[in-house]
């Protein structure tokens, strides 16, 4: 079943620009990661390059009242949108800390996920609580929080994908898959990865709604994510969203796409950039002038430098912290086992 | 025929209308553990194959959905690393799950979600998101069952950091045992004694006594049994055999495989000076070893002799009809315990 998303309103001209400002704010601190890393300030990172629409505008469409957001290690743009301190969500590039530094409770953020498919159960799981926790009532008023839980093509091929799909059909649990179809899984391209050349196409099997929207367009991204919530929070169970993008940079900064792809290709099949393309529009329609993109730009940059600085103030964690947050009760085993280490260390 | 496991250690003893105890299985303590949790905790949620209208195929979960509703004690879909998955997210959301997996063996297809995900969240997420969450595993073998129904998992999930482990022996000690790990904050892996479901013994569900630690469950001074699940009946048996040689035995029930406790451990072996660990699982790199470091560790200067490991062999567990030759017999366990009374040094 196609979601229809005819009903969901255009984006206002002030709903416009906030997202314009959130893509260019995510452009610019993730052209800036990347330089950071070859200047030996990150020791690694994942891009976005491409992506800024596909994330910043499904991200632009939550509540972050009440729903709740599951990333892979590729999703800034998500974080950004969601008002996460990119200081606490870079530190996790930083080699700070696996998770990230946020709270992934008060942002509404789960921690940075390096298994690739590995936090999309989580989703449904979570939604399904949301159902328990509604009880009889089924969908209370303004409808349930809702899941929205981040993936690629090359994840799609993860056997726990399928059964989240499975699970979230078979209990009508209300969660948005968002595919970010970036064309590859590091050195595969979709053709290869994807049987029948669409993700979701699949959804029809686990009989759930699905769309797939031009993830370069920040604002139709925008109105098939709130179609998506709608649909969930109304209480009739999963929708899948197949945001068609493009990877324009490598896979990580230890990455060399010209083993797998020339320049000519990524030209080609890059398409329009999406953050040019939303100027474009904020200008054609009226809904910004050059002067607001100027400024945001600025602010973007501004934005950015703070990050960097608040990056480059990171100090290794303390050595405890391997040992505090293994469990909420620690054993005494590991209790000792963290003296031994504080003492044998000279960290007494 | 039935497997050794499965025949009794003790006479069945009746709870009289004075007496607090009563004399249950072990299946039925449990059913009870989790009624007694779903009733006293809101968050408290049972998922899992089958456990919802047929009651689990053991049982454990016999007439629960029925008492607390579909909402509360779910089936799920036949994916393991989907109950396991859903059951963070559940954990996420604030609830407090208690998946069941079917059977030891298909824990394997969510080792992915438990090592990765469920052992790691608290960290991950710097102790905002613990994850009180119990998964229930009927394990071990001696049911006479299909392939991968009859495994010893405990040295990989102890391996894990972020895991805890335990495994009860007795009804008495299972039904306090889950009652207490379901209160935990972090994850513990349950491993049930699938062969001593239907044994049945006193229960005293007014006194929990210690939950923590190893246990004493029979006491002696020339070698210390260290058993869990199980084996431990099995200790209890050779050691009634040995003392009447005049050989009296100790056994240490270690109950919490993670963490081991190392000073009852240490406690038991410096007053008998002589260890034999029996587990059911392969020898190499079990939880055996981890046992015997221990005690060396504590107990070198009083040592008579190494310790010694009667454990299941490193082959793959086999069908039911070598069974019995797969897991520590009392033979076998004799054999253990006389290598260690007659070492010599030098």
């Amino acid at each position: 079943m196609d979601l229809d998303t005819t009903s969901i309103p255009e984006l206002t001209a002030e709903e416009l620009r906030q997202l314009y400002k959130l893509l260019i704010a995510t452009r610019d601190l993730d052209v800036a990661a990347v330089a950071w890393q070859r200047q030996g300030i990150l020791p690694g990172y994942a891009p976005e390059l491409g992506q800024e629409a596909a994330q910043a505008g499904s991200a632009f469409a939550l509540d972050p009242t009440r729903d709740f957001a599951f990333p892979t290690y590729r999703e800034m743009g998500v974080a950004l949108a969601l008002g996460v301190d990119m200081v606490e969500y870079m530190s996790t590039h930083k080699a700070s800390w696996h998770g990230g530094l946020y709270n992934p409770v008060t942002t509404r953020l789960a921690p940075i996920q390096a298994v690739v498919g590995g936090s999309v159960l989580h989703a449904v799981g979570w939604a399904h609580g949301q159902r328990l926790a509604a009880g009889s009532a089924g969908s209370p008023e303004g409808g349930l929080p809702a899941a929205i839980t981040y993936f690629g093509d090359g994840a799609s091929s993860q056997g726990d994908v399928h059964e989240a799909m499975n699970f979230a059909g078979v209990l009508k649990a209300p969660v948005v898959f968002f595919v970010q179809n970036n064309g590859w899984a590091i050195s595969l391209p979709t053709e290869e990865q994807v049987a029948g050349g669409r993700v979701a196409a699949r959804a029809e099997g686990y009989g759930m709604a699905s769309v797939t929207v031009d993830g370069n367009d920040a604002p139709a991204v925008v109105r098939a994510t709130r179609a998506a919530l709608e649909h969930a929070r109304a209480g009739n169970g999963p929708v899948l969203i197949e945001a068609m993008t493009y990877r324009r940079g490598p896979h990580s900064t230890s990455d060399d796409p010209g083993r797998y792809r020339t320049l000519d290709e990524e030209r080609r099949d890059g398409g329009e950039d999406p953050v040019t393309r939303l100027a474009n529009l904020l200008l054609r329609s009226g809904a910004a002038d050059q002067a607001f993109l100027d400024s945001a730009a600025a602010e973007a940059k501004a934005h950015t430098d703070t990050v960097r600085e608040g990056i480059q103030a990171l100090k290794p964690r303390p050595g405890r912290e391997m040992f505090d947050y293994v469990f909420a009760e620690p054993t005494d085993a590991l209790k000792a086992q963290a003296r031994a280490w504080r003492e044998e260390s000279e960290h007494v | 025929m039935s497997s050794q496991l499965t025949e009794g250690v003790r006479p069945m003893e009746a709870g009289s209308a004075s007496d607090p105890t009563e004399t249950l299985s072990m299946q039925a303590a449990l059913n009870r553990a989790l009624a007694e949790i779903l009733a006293a905790d809101p968050k408290a949620i049972v998922l899992g194959e089958d456990v919802g209208r047929l009651g689990g195929v053991f049982r454990i979960t016999d007439g629960l959905q029925k008492r607390f509703g579909a909402d509360r004690v779910f089936d799920t879909p036949l994916a393991e690393s989907g109950i396991l998955g859903m059951s963070v997210g559940l954990a996420m959301a604030g609830f407090h799950p208690i998946p069941e997996v079917q059977f030891d063996g298909f824990a394997y297809p969510a080792v992915n979600q438990i090592i990765t995900q469920l052992a790691r969240m608290n960290y991950r997420s710097r102790g905002t998101m613990p994850m009180p969450v119990t998964l229930r595993v009927p394990s071990f073998g001696g049911i006479r069952a299909p392939e991968h129904h009859g495994e010893s998992l405990e040295a990989l999930f102890a391996h894990v950091p972020g895991l805890k482990v335990v495994s009860p022996s007795s009804p008495h000690q299972a039904y306090h045992l889950l009652k207490h790990a379901a209160a935990q904050p972090d994850p513990v892996i349950f491993m049930e004694p699938k062969s001593r479901y239907w044994q049945k013994d006193t229960v005293d569900p007014g006194t929990p006594g210690n939950l923590q630690g190893s246990q004493v469950v029979r006491e002696g001074k020339h070698l210390t049994l260290v058993a869990w699940g199980a084996m431990v009946a099995r200790c209890l048996q050779v050691a009634e055999l040995a003392a009447e040689d005049g050989i009296e035995i100790e056994v240490l029930d270690l109950r919490w495989l993670k963490p081991i406790d190392a000073e009852g451990l240490a406690a038991s072996v410096s007053k008998t000076r002589r260890a034999v660990v029996v587990h059911e699982a392969p020898l190499t790199a079990g939880l055996g070893a981890e046992v015997a470091a221990l005690i060396t560790q504590h107990c070198f200067d009083t040592l008579k002799a190494p310790v010694e490991r009667v454990t299941g062999f490193d082959v793959p567990y086999p069908s039911g009809d070598l069974e019995d030759e797969y897991i520590p017999n009392i033979d076998r366990i004799l054999f253990g315990i006389q290598r260690v009374l007659e070492y010599r040094r030098g």
